[in-house]
Parts: C-alpha cells; sequence; structure tokens
C-alpha cells in the first residue's frame, strides 16, 4: 500500500526552487505565517546575525515579493537593498509607511489588506462610542474597585437617540460606522474630500462646519498629508460645547493630541475613545487620570475572524502576483 | 399635590426629589436607619398615601400591610419585580411604571455590552493605563461582534429594540418567548435551552416574575457554552448567579457582561478578575435624559392620581 502523503510531506519535498520567496520584514502571527509558509519560501531577516541589506544581498536577490506588517517602513534605501522586488502586500489597510512614489517609480505593485478589517474598525468605533456616552469601561472599572456599595450610583451617561454624529472621512469603514448608528437613532452627517451623491446623509465641506452641527466627530479617514491634524484647535472649539465627543479609530495623528488633551482637562471636550495615538505606543500620561476617556492599543482590527479573512487575502493576492493575474486588493497613488 | 403624603424609599434622582419636595409632603425612608425602619413607617403611615420605589426598594407585602392610606404605588422602573402586585390588587392599589421612556437606553447598553465583552474594550482601557503598552505589545485577537447570532430572552419592547440595532451589524436574531410573536422575521424557539445551544450572545430582556427567576440557570449557561457569552440588562435573579460565576472559573461559559446582580449593590468578587466579564452598576436607564422622563413620568402619574384623571401608565 502506497503511504499516504500530506501538504506536510509535500512541503518537504518542495525544494525551495519550487516554492516563490516571499520577504517578511517582521515576524508575524503564527495564524498568518504559518499558511505562508507552506506556499512560500519565507525569507526572515531578523532570525539572520547579518544585518538586514547584507541579508538581502546573500538571499534575496532574487525575492520578487514582500509581506510588510507592523507598519514597518517601504522606502527607497529599503526598494535600493531589493533589486527583483516587484510586489508590496501590506497587512494594513493605511499605506502611510509605503513610499507609493518610489514604487510606481520602480513598477512595484503595492496591495493592502482591502476591506477585510472594515467591520471590526466599524463594531469597534460603534463600541467606543457607546462606552464613552454610557460610561461601561469607566463603571467597569468603578465595580471592579468595590466602589459601588460605599459610594452608590455610578453618575449618569447621555443618550444615544438625537444625537448628530460627524463621520470624518466617509469610506467603507465611516459608511459602515454611520448605517449601524442608525439603528441608535443618530443623526448623521460627514465631511469627505467630495459629497456622496448616492448617500443620504448630510454633506458638510470643511471639518469644522461638520463640527458645528455635531455632537459626536467620528474619525475614520485615512491619514495623508491633506488630513494631518485634520482635528486641531478650530475643529475641537467648533464641537466644543460641553458633550462634544470625539472617537478616533483612523490614525493617531489626524488629532492634535497636545490640544485634544487640553480640551478634555478643561472640560472643553466632554469625552473621547482613541484606539489610536500621535506617538503610539507613548500615550499621554493626563489620559490615565481622565474617566471620560476610553483607551485602548490600536486593536480595532484585531479579531480572529479578520486575521483569518487576511490570511485569505493575502495568499490570493499573492497567488494572483505569481500568476500574472490581476491583484484584489491593489493600490496606486491615484487611489488614495 | 400638597395633601400628598409620599414615601420615597430611595434616593433615586436630584430632580425627582425636588419636585416631589415643592409639591408634595415627603417621607424619606433611608433617612432613617435600617433597624428604624418599621417605626418611621408606622408613625407616618397616616399622612402616606402614595409610594415611589425603584429598582432596588419597592413595595413589599410589609410595608404596603403598614401603610392603611396607600393609594397609588408609582415605580422609578419598569421592572416591578420589588411592587408585591397581587397584595396592591386585592387593597386596590395603583400601581405605575415607566414603560417606554427607558427602552432604547437599555437597549443601547446591551449592545455595548455585547461590543464591549467581545472585543475586550475594558481590558484593552486597563492594559493602556497600566502604562505597559511601550515596554510590550500584548495584541491578543478577540471576537469579531458583527454577524454573531443574538438570542433574545423575552422579545418585548426591550428585546426588540436590542433587536433592530443588531439587525444593523448584520446579525440573526433568535428569541425565546413565553409565545410566538407574529410579523418578525426573527427564529422563535419555544425552548430556552435550544436558544442557548443555538446564538452565541444570550441576552436577558424579560421582566422578572415567579416564572423567569433563574431562568438562566446551569443547564442554558452549558447550552450556551464555552463560545456563547450571556448579556444581563433584565435582573439579577434572571440569573443563578452562583452557577454563572462557576461556569465561569470553570470555563464552561465564554463570558459575560452584566448590569444587574442577584444582591445589588454586592458583585461576586470572584468576577473581578476575570478578563471575560464585564461589570456596570445597574445604568441600563442611566442617562440624564431617560432619569428625566422617567421622573416626569412618576410625577405625572401622581398628579393625574390625585386629580382623579386617567393614570399615563398604568400596571394595576
Amino acid at each position: 500500500m502506497l503511504p499516504v502523503l500530506t501538504s506536510h510531506h509535500l512541503n518537504l519535498m518542495m525544494s525551495d526552487s519550487d516554492r516563490p520567496q516571499l520577504i517578511l520584514l517582521r515576524p508575524t502571527r503564527e495564524v498568518v505565517m504559518e499558511p505562508l509558509s507552506a506556499r512560500f519560501q519565507l525569507l526572515k531577516p531578523w532570525e539572520s546575525p547579518l544585518p538586514r541589506d547584507r541579508f538581502f544581498a546573500a538571499h534575496a536577490a532574487r525575492a520578487r515579493a514582500l509581506l510588510v506588517t507592523g507598519l514597518a517602513r517601504v522606502d527607497a534605501p529599503l526598494l535600493d537593498a531589493l533589486p527583483a522586488l516587484r510586489f508590496v502586500i501590506t497587512n494594513s489597510v493605511g499605506v502611510d509607511h509605503i513610499d507609493l512614489a518610489e514604487c510606481a517609480r520602480r513598477g512595484v505593485a503595492v496591495a493592502n489588506a482591502g476591506s477585510v478589517y472594515t467591520t471590526d474598525v466599524a463594531d469597534y468605533a460603534v463600541g467606543l462610542l457607546v462606552d464613552v456616552l454610557r460610561h461601561v469601561t469607566a463603571s467597569n472599572r468603578y465595580v471592579r474597585l468595590g466602589l459601588w456599595p460605599s459610594r452608590g450610583d455610578y453618575p449618569l451617561g447621555f443618550k444615544l437617540r438625537g444625537k448628530r454624529v460627524g463621520i470624518v472621512g466617509l469610506g467603507s469603514i465611516g459608511s459602515e460606522v454611520a448605517k449601524r448608528l442608525e439603528a441608535f437613532s443618530c443623526f448623521i452627517s460627514y465631511f469627505s474630500r467630495k459629497r456622496k451623491p448616492s448617500v443620504t446623509y448630510t454633506y458638510f465641506p470643511s471639518v469644522c462646519d461638520l463640527a458645528v452641527a455635531s455632537d459626536v466627530l467620528v474619525v475614520t479617514c485615512a491619514l495623508t498629508d491633506e488630513t494631518y491634524h485634520i482635528i486641531d484647535s478650530d475643529v475641537m472649539s467648533a464641537l466644543g460645547k460641553e458633550d462634544g465627543i470625539i472617537i478616533n479609530v483612523g490614525r493617531g495623528p489626524l488629532i492634535d493630541e497636545v490640544e485634544l488633551v487640553k480640551r478634555l482637562k478643561y472640560g472643553e471636550i466632554a469625552g473621547a475613545g482613541l484606539d489610536v495615538f500621535e506617538y503610539e505606543p507613548i500615550v499621554p500620561k493626563e489620559f490615565f487620570y481622565m474617566d471620560n476617556v476610553v483607551l485602548s492599543h490600536h486593536v480595532a482590527v484585531l479579531t480572529h475572524e479578520a486575521a483569518s479573512d487576511l490570511v485569505q487575502l493575502i495568499m490570493a493576492n499573492l497567488e494572483a502576483f505569481f500568476s500574472d493575474k490581476p491583484l484584489l486588493s491593489p493600490v496606486s497613488i491615484c487611489s488614495l | 399635590m400638597e395633601s400628598l403624603g409620599v414615601l420615597l424609599t430611595f434616593p433615586m434622582n436630584p430632580y425627582l426629589e425636588e419636585e416631589l419636595s415643592r409639591r408634595c409632603k415627603v417621607f424619606r425612608l433611608w433617612q432613617s436607619p435600617p433597624e428604624r425602619r418599621q417605626e418611621f413607617i408606622r408613625s407616618n403611615a397616616p399622612a402616606i398615601r402614595a409610594i415611589v420605589g425603584n429598582a432596588y426598594v419597592g413595595a413589599d407585602a410589609a410595608t404596603i400591610d403598614a401603610l392603611p392610606n396607600l393609594e397609588i404605588v408609582a415605580s422609578f422602573s419598569v421592572g416591578l419585580d420589588k411592587v408585591d402586585l397581587h397584595k396592591c390588587r386585592e387593597r386596590g392599589i395603583r400601581v405605575t411604571n415607566t414603560p417606554d421612556v427607558l427602552t432604547e437606553d437599555v437597549a443601547d447598553l446591551a449592545i455595548g455590552l455585547a461590543i464591549a465583552l467581545l472585543r475586550r474594550i475594558c481590558q484593552a482601557d486597563r492594559y493602556v493605563r497600566s502604562g505597559e503598552w511601550d515596554k510590550k505589545g500584548d495584541y491578543r485577537l478577540t471576537t469579531r461582534f458583527s454577524g454573531k447570532t443574538i438570542g433574545i430572552i423575552g422579545l418585548g419592547r426591550i428585546g426588540m429594540a436590542v433587536a433592530k440595532r443588531a439587525e444593523g451589524f448584520g446579525c440573526p436574531i433568535s428569541y425565546y418567548s413565553r409565545s410566538e410573536k407574529p410579523n418578525t422575521n426573527y427564529k422563535y424557539y419555544s425552548n430556552l435551552i435550544d436558544l442557548a445551544a443555538n446564538c452565541n450572545v444570550l441576552i436577558v430582556a424579560c421582566p422578572l416574575t415567579e416564572e423567569t427567576r433563574h431562568i438562566v440557570n446551569r443547564e442554558v449557561l452549558d447550552a450556551l457554552g464555552s463560545k456563547g457569552v450571556l448579556v444581563n440588562i433584565g435582573r439579577g435573579p434572571h440569573v443563578d448567579e452562583p452557577e454563572l460565576v462557576a461556569a465561569l472559573r470553570e470555563g464552561r461559559l465564554g463570558g459575560a457582561a452584566l448590569d444587574v446582580y442577584e444582591n445589588e449593590p454586592h458583585v461576586p468578587e470572584e468576577l473581578f478578575g476575570m478578563d471575560n466579564v464585564v461589570l456596570v452598576p445597574h445604568v441600563g436607564s442611566g442617562t440624564n435624559e431617560t432619569r428625566k422622563e422617567m421622573a416626569d413620568l412618576v410625577l405625572g402619574n401622581l398628579e393625574a392620581h390625585v386629580m382623579n384623571k386617567p393614570l399615563l401608565t398604568p400596571v394595576v
């Protein structure tokens, strides 16, 4: 009887030359690395005593594909060190860590995580909003400190119905946030680079105008040169009042963080839900003394389901690249 | 309403208390120490024609018996598990509650609790505040909320509002109720164990009665299982609390988000150390806007009673 060959056996039998090379810059989750290592010859510079560029010269001279994780920078020096590189895939949606112009110049195609994170980021943004308005995290802390019996009921929160929510960037994530909040009877408006005619929400041509008309701002836009500090002092003044709330699930630098800390400290902004920070993982310590902020360490995308969807998308993009087929989630300078 | 003597059982709302003081004669039950309460009630009994209670302290049989001139119990809550309805019916005492005005807040909280639980928002916040983030990254994967099957116990006003919100997240909805509700697309289970076995998030949204006490028992928790989570926005006694703690301790239940407990304000301390638990202190209707509306309903019911007009939200 012939022995049964498993995929494990096949992997061992396949010589390295049968498997295309895939460069990684940093280790990433097993749930991602495992399926990749079955199909590709993974080049892992961190496992080598050689400095990275020497490792690349020795082992990656013919490597055509690179998987970027952890927002590692893909810039001209890196591209110089990988002359055969023709495809970069990042496990993020944002591509501000990738020099797209340099990639375009060298004929290097780029793909991102497409829409695998949209659902979970939208869920998280809604979770943060309800948390801030209804004190979920703060009152959970209160209970766990044993304060309910001694100090009595927790201070009242705020109703969601009728809250005017301004979405900053009505892309796929912003749209999914809006759709969810409609069921909570919130009023949705938005700012976007261009008005979206197919959408019934109220459009505002500037973030300041949006802030004046909003009780809550939910920041879901991409970080670009134009959107750096898009939530600045003027916007915070416009949002102002005592019940203005800011939720950020985009990127830290979208908000002038020093200004936000100041406004929260002086009660000029009522609360915030922040998954991202300007200089993460450094977080302004002033936040730690505030009960009206909810903080998390850039986890809005981190679900088992998204990780599984991501692996499928990465594999599909790599297969497409290596068989000269169209990429599933390509990114170009023009598409930003 | 100046002649109306009102026994206020708990400092439930400053605005309500202020308005009652302005318009009626208020007897504040909590101001006398527990051992003197019977005496306090007895000595003021002739003047007391109304009780305003809440989810913590209502109108039990002993209190009602001690008040021969009691005409109306206006509860600052929608749940009437702390009011002896049988006795009120017997004595012809009117009972009102505060339905509808708090429906949305409770439903909003149910969804907020479910997301906070599955996505570990409270734990992430604790992690960031510990200052550990810039020393080591802890990027555990959590569980997606969208698309999870929601099982609702009790498809009344609050249950329907929870369902409507969950639908916005693409969640399939099932429910258990005494009888199937017409005109919904939701999947009905006539057996709670079956509902628990076939959903990911079980949400308690029914009234607390003799029949529904401990409706979430060990069997239901086991059926919900290590991949399922419980959200209780009903009443503490809906859930067999020691069984819940055991199920969590032993990993037989995936997690729990609780707004209510069997012996509020006391919460089993064993839960404090668990990452798969969210504990909030009965804040379901706890918004400024809703508490004012609830207070206005209580005042409106009392006024209607005094003027012999139809009560706004009578239950008895």
